[in-house]
């Protein structure tokens, strides 16, 4: 999927992570969070990354196979450190009223990844399949 | 579903029922209005109700802490109630579940203001 760096489309890239967490065997809570921290990179690749640029787009690509369910956003700003993020659990940050998106895919899915694309940055969220779930 | 909201006073105490989403663009602007709204007419003790809100994102939890600090910095208190499970499981995986006092119940929630 590509997407204007709108708000408005998120939406979209949300109700397609849920489907297809449900897909893959998710229940309905985890895949609620996969498609909810989905939602979370997409809103930062627009806000932050591309900061609402019209002329910046964000690519989203899905991979869904027996293994785990993959999630790609990509943005063409000019590109983040993760690691300069600060810790929202940290006293001094408990308070503060954001900074907590990127701390909670972390949470939620096994893997997050970032990966620089001059320009841009693109975050790779992860999440397995356990043979149950294979087996449903 | 965008939030919704209804306010009401119960021994004192007001109490703001919401419901649906509190995300980013969707109720998250709209609570703040309301808590500002609370505090400037002198209403400092408040609860919110969140038993029908059944979605949160990173952006509804930071207008929760923004309303609690609010409260707060007014010299009043600020109280959940009614967490619904997603809600709290990301209360409790932010560790904002210690700097709020959460009920589960209405009439212990009320009773608890000094």
């Amino acid at each position: 999927m590509t997407l204007e760096s709108e708000l408005s489309c998120v939406d979209a890239v949300e109700a397609k992570a849920e489907d297809l967490a449900r897909e893959a065997g998710f229940d309905e809570d985890t895949s609620s969070q996969i498609a909810m921290v989905t939602r979370e990179a997409v809103i930062n690749a627009i806000l932050h990354g591309n900061k609402k640029d019209p002329a910046k787009q964000v690519h989203v690509n899905f991979e869904l196979n027996d293994e785990a369910l993959r999630i790609k956003i990509a943005d063409e700003g000019a590109g983040l450190d993760p690691d300069s993020v600060p810790d929202p659990l940290a006293p001094e940050n408990i308070l503060r009223s954001s900074g907590r998106g990127i701390f909670l895919m972390k949470a939620i899915m096994d893997e997050v990844h970032f990966h620089q694309l001059n320009p841009g940055t693109e975050i790779e969220l992860t999440k397995h399949r356990v043979k149950k779930e294979l087996s449903a | 579903m965008s939030m919704k909201f209804t306010t009401r006073e119960v021994g004192g105490v007001t109490i703001v029922d919401l419901s649906g989403k509190i995300t980013l663009g969707e109720g998250g602007l709209t609570l703040r209005e309301e808590i500002h709204k609370l505090l400037a007419d002198g209403q400092k003790k408040i609860v919110l109700n969140l038993a029908d809100v059944n979605y949160i994102d990173s952006s509804g939890l930071g207008e929760l802490v923004s309303a609690y600090t609010a409260v707060k910095n007014a010299g009043g208190e600020l109280k959940l109630l009614n967490l619904t499970s997603k809600v709290r499981d990301l209360l409790v995986i932010t560790k904002l579940v210690t700097v709020f006092d959460v009920k589960d119940d209405e009439a212990s929630a009320v009773s608890s203001f000094a």
